[in-house]
Formats: structure tokens, sequence, C-alpha cells
């Protein structure tokens, strides 16, 4: 197998890895912020591992990112030492945690998503995504199976479980547009093999999520805006603030070990 | 030590010749070394004592992952970070096994969780002090850790068995968490003065409140004594605190860390240091409430608990429906 280095330009292959990574921490922290907090122990438990799984990924597609792009920054450096502009996940995964619907409602949006994103980077020409794509593959199936069986139950729950899952649902939409947005660097990357166009997700995502709404009784909204920026550095308000809390020691002592 | 100054309901503990035949059997049967398990017999002081007992450990777990989940957003690293979330997970996973080994007993997970919440039984004093910098993760997992793992290790051969198996389990992964502190102790110790100045300021503020996780000195209490003729205290608090003070002198010395105590000798006859106890009067006002953490600590678990109403009700309407679903189709 060709590694992807041969097929296309470094800067392309950075900025999409860290579309990948930058995601998966993101969420990989909004979730973890429930440590402690959760409704039920048993959740407690599950959001906790659906974290360690994300920011295990993060780790995994930023030292990646990292060695393509040759300047010496791995994970960390990548992850405490950029600021928000420079970050290029999308919107939907810095959205706050809000009530346990609409952490739950974020998780379940974008599980359908990487589903399908994963198991098309399996086949990936370059083994190093295929490789991520495979380990990940297998938790982000999980990960789905979880919300979209809690989405359905609190959909289907009581009327005050199905108001506030329909009202996750209707404050989220208009930020799960973004994911299937195809730029230059998907572009690039599809003609190289190396990753799928976004674009060619969204048949599989729709199915996933129509099937998951029907039966939590949820309506999605039919407005088709969609919030973008996340992939160029253009964020909401809450990733500044996500990243002033996770970045805090690496700025305050700089240079220290930890 | 996660559960302190349990009390039993005794007065005195009776001599064999004193007990009815059924409690003497029972009390023959722990001094043989036997396990009990739920469907057996005992005494309802017994009961009663292991459900405050393994109760109050459960809620110590649950309310100890709120100081270690004050830095998980905050962790300086990946890996530390993910070893840190690991690590409280394993908490609320150790509360999950308690309060399954309270549910053997009689008690549902619910009303000791309403318990807790209307001040009715407690958690371990040391969750109502703050964790102000990173060192303090650290200090957690290796002085924190360290003196809940003096307790738990004789627990594992208590004479409940659930509780005793939950104890085998929970052992193995408390003393990697108190590996990974000192670990975090490691590097904290050996690195930048103002790593120096956390590490140090972490274990001068965690010092004396660990020795208190042990509890007052009890060698005159009736409840202990109880405690240990069942079987299920195996220690007196200050043989474990000795123990404590025993292993974790040398790791200080060895991190490059002064531990807080004037008094810090090492007396070569009784072959373990001489130490200060702490202030005790402090200790009593955190069980009372007035610990710098017990409020926010209590508001923390109330309001998940409140939030979450919605979710354990949407959850138990939908499976409610199935069932129904499921008759009607039958």
């Amino acid at each position: 197998m060709a590694s992807a280095t041969d097929l296309i330009a470094n800067d392309i292959q950075f900025e999409w890895l860290l579309r990948r990574g930058d995601t998966a921490l993101v969420l990989g922290h909004r979730v973890s912020e429930w440590c402690g907090h959760s409704p039920v122990l048993e959740e407690d438990i599950a959001l906790a591992n659906v974290a360690l799984d994300l920011i295990g990924q993060a780790r995994m597609w930023l030292s990646l990112a990292g060695e393509i792009e040759g300047q010496g920054r791995g994970e960390n450096e990548l992850a405490y030492l950029r600021d928000a502009w420079d970050f290029r996940n999308f919107l939907l995964a810095e959205q706050p945690n809000g009530d346990f619907g609409q952490t739950l409602m974020r998780q379940f949006l974008i599980d359908a998503y990487q589903v399908p994103m994963l198991e098309a980077l399996k086949g990936s020409k370059d083994e190093r995504i295929a490789a991520i794509a495979a380990k990940a593959g297998k938790e982000v199936a999980y990960h789905l199976d979880r919300s979209a069986d809690l989405v359905i139950r609190l959909g289907d729950g009581t009327a005050e479980s199905h108001r506030r899952m329909q009202q996750a649902l209707d404050a989220l939409w208009s930020y799960t547009g973004e994911m299937f947005v195809s730029d230059a660097v998907d572009t690039a990357m599809a003609d190289a093999g190396l990753a799928p166009d976004p674009a060619s997700l969204k048949a599989a995502w729709q199915e996933t999520v129509d099937a998951v709404l029907d039966q939590a009784t949820l309506t999605a909204p039919e407005d088709e805006f969609a919030h973008t920026g996340g992939l160029t550095g253009r964020h909401s308000e809450h990733l500044g603030h996500l990243l002033a809390e996770m970045q805090f020691l690496q700025r305050a002592y700089p240079g220290a070990t930890w | 030590m996660y559960a302190q100054m349990v009390k039993t309901d005794a007065t005195k503990v009776r001599s064999l010749s004193e007990m009815t035949e059924q409690e003497r059997a029972f009390q023959e049967r722990i001094d043989r070394g036997e396990k009990i398990e739920p469907t057996d017999w005992m005494p309802e002081g017994y009961r009663k004592t292991l459900i405050r007992q393994i109760g109050q450990h459960a809620h110590s777990e649950i309310v100890g992952q709120l100081p270690e989940g004050n830095w998980i957003t905050r962790a300086p690293t990946l890996e530390r970070k993910a070893i840190l979330l690991a690590k409280v997970q394993d908490e609320a996973g150790h509360g999950l096994y308690l309060y399954c080994a309270a549910e053997t007993l009689g008690v549902s997970r619910d009303e000791l969780i309403e318990l807790l919440h209307a001040g009715k039984m407690k958690y371990s004093s040391i969750f109502n002090y703050p964790t102000l910098t990173w060192a303090d993760i650290g200090a957690v997992g290796w002085l924190v850790d360290g003196a809940a793992i003096m307790n738990q290790v004789p627990l594992q051969r208590t004479s409940f068995g659930p509780y005793s198996r939950a104890m085998i389990r929970i052992c193995k992964e408390e003393s990697f968490h108190q590996r990974q502190g000192y670990d975090i102790m490691m590097k904290m110790a050996k690195g930048s003065p103002a790593q120096r100045r956390m590490a140090q300021d972490a274990l001068n503020r965690f010092w004396y409140p660990s020795l208190m996780m042990f509890g007052p000195s009890d060698k005159d209490s009736v409840h202990s004594a109880q405690s240990m003729a069942w079987k299920i205290k195996i220690n007196t608090n200050d043989e474990l605190r000795q123990k404590f003070v025993d292993q974790t002198v040398p790791q200080a010395e060895y991190l490059g860390l002064t531990v807080p105590d004037e008094n810090l000798k090492w007396n070569e006859e009784k072959g373990g240091y001489d130490f200060s106890e702490p202030d005790w009067s402090e200790f009593f006002e955190v069980l009372k409430g007035n610990g710098p953490c017990n409020r926010e600590r209590m508001e923390a678990r109330v309001r998940a608990w409140e939030d979450g109403a919605w979710v354990r009700d949407g959850l138990m309407a939908h499976a409610d429906k199935r069932v129904a679903a499921r008759t009607a189709a039958e």
C-alpha cells in the first residue's frame, strides 16, 4: 500500500486529519464534562467510555497529523497550543452539553455520520488512515448503537422526555449540514483515494437518522439551513471557552513536563 | 478508608455463651473463616451495620468522583486526561459493585441515594477537601487511594461474601490508581520550581486529611469491637494509620517532599514512625458539614439526581410501553 505522502500535498492531508482529530477531541472533551454528574450511574460509566474512545481517536488522528506536518508537533502541541481559529472540528461537536437530551442528540447525530465515514476510511489507500479507521470504527459502531437506542427510548418515553429530545433535535439540526459540505481538501483527498467525499455519506446518515427519529416519534426540522465555519476555523463562541479550560496548564506553565 | 465510624447498635460484644443458638452458630461460622452469603441467616445488627458500611463506602466512591472530575477538563496532556477519565470511571464502577453488594442485604440503590441526599448517610470526610492544583490529582491517587487500600486489602477477607468479592475486584484497580497518583507526583516533584511548589502544597494540604480517613482511635470502641468480631472490620484505625504513615514517609522522601509534621521521627523500638495526630476537631467539623466543600459536593450530587429524573422516568416509561406492546401482541 502507498503512503499518502506519495499521493497528495502534506498540507492538504494535515488539514483533513485535523478535521478528524479536532472533532474527536472537542466532542470527547464535551462528553468528559459529564463525569460524575450523569442522571444514573450506568450512564456515567457509559459516557466516560465514549469520551475515552473519542480522546483515544483524537490522539491517533492528531499524532498522524503532526507526523505528516513534519514540524515537530505531536498530539499535545496540536491539542494544547493552537488557538480556536486553527481548530478544524465540526461546529456540532463544540455545542455545549445542555441537558442530557442535548448531549445525547449531539452524540447520535455525529455517530450516525462517523459510522459510514470510518467504514469508508477502512478502504483508504493510506494504510495509517485505514488502521485508525479500523480501530475507531469498532468503537463508533458501539457508540451509535447506544446513542440511537437512547434517543428512541427517550423520544418515545414520557411527554417530558419527548419534549426535551425534540427540543434538542431542533436546536442542533442546523449544525448537521456542515458534515456533508465538500471543499477543495475533501475533493483532493477523495480524488487520491484517501477518503470519501463527505457528500457521499449523506444518504447513509439520512437513512439512519430517519429510521431512529421515526421510532423515537421525533420530527426533523424542515429547514435545510446549515451553519458552517468549523472547517475553516470560524467557530462559535463556545470553542474559545472550551480551549481556555482545556489548555490552561500548558498555557500557564509553558515548557513544563507533566 | 471510605467508611468511617460505622455504628453497630451494639452496647457490648457478647460472648458465645450469651448468644442464642442461632447467633452462636452464625458467630462460629465467622470464626471458622466461612463466608456469609445473602440468603444465609444473619443477626439484624450484622445486616444493618453492613448496609451502613457498604452504603457509606459506595457513596464515597460516587462523591469521590467530584474532586478528581474537577481536573478532567484541565488535564495537562491527552494521555493524562485519558488516564484520569479512566480512573474516575473506575470509581463509578466501584460504586456500582458496592451498591449491588448492599442490595443483596435488602436495600435498594435508590433508597441509599435518597438517604445520602437527605443527609442521613455519610461519605468519607476526605472528599470534602478541594483539588486546587494538578498536583492534587497526584496527591489524591498517592495518599487518598493509598489510605483506602490500607483498609480495603484486609477487607478482601471480610465475612460477607458479596462485599469480599467486590473488594477483591476493587483492590486490583485501586493499586493501579495509587501508582498513577505517585507517577504524577514524581513528574511534579522533579519538574519546574512551580511544579515542585504545587507538589509540596498538595502534600501539605492532603497529609492530615488523609490521616483522618482512618477515623479517630477506636481501641476502646464497642462498635469497632463488634465489627471486628463479625469480621467486617479487620484492623483498628490506629493500626492502619501507623501502617499508612510507615509506608508513605519513605515515598515522600524519595520525592524530595517534606511531610508537614515536625514531630515525625523514626522510632527504632516500635519499628515505625512517631507522628502527630491530625486535628480531630477539624475532622468532626467536616463530618458535621463544615468542610471546605461539603455543600458543593452534596449540591452537585443532588443536582445530577434531580436534573436526571426526566431521563430515568423516560427510560422507565419506554420500558413499560415495550412490555405493554409485547403483551398486546401475544
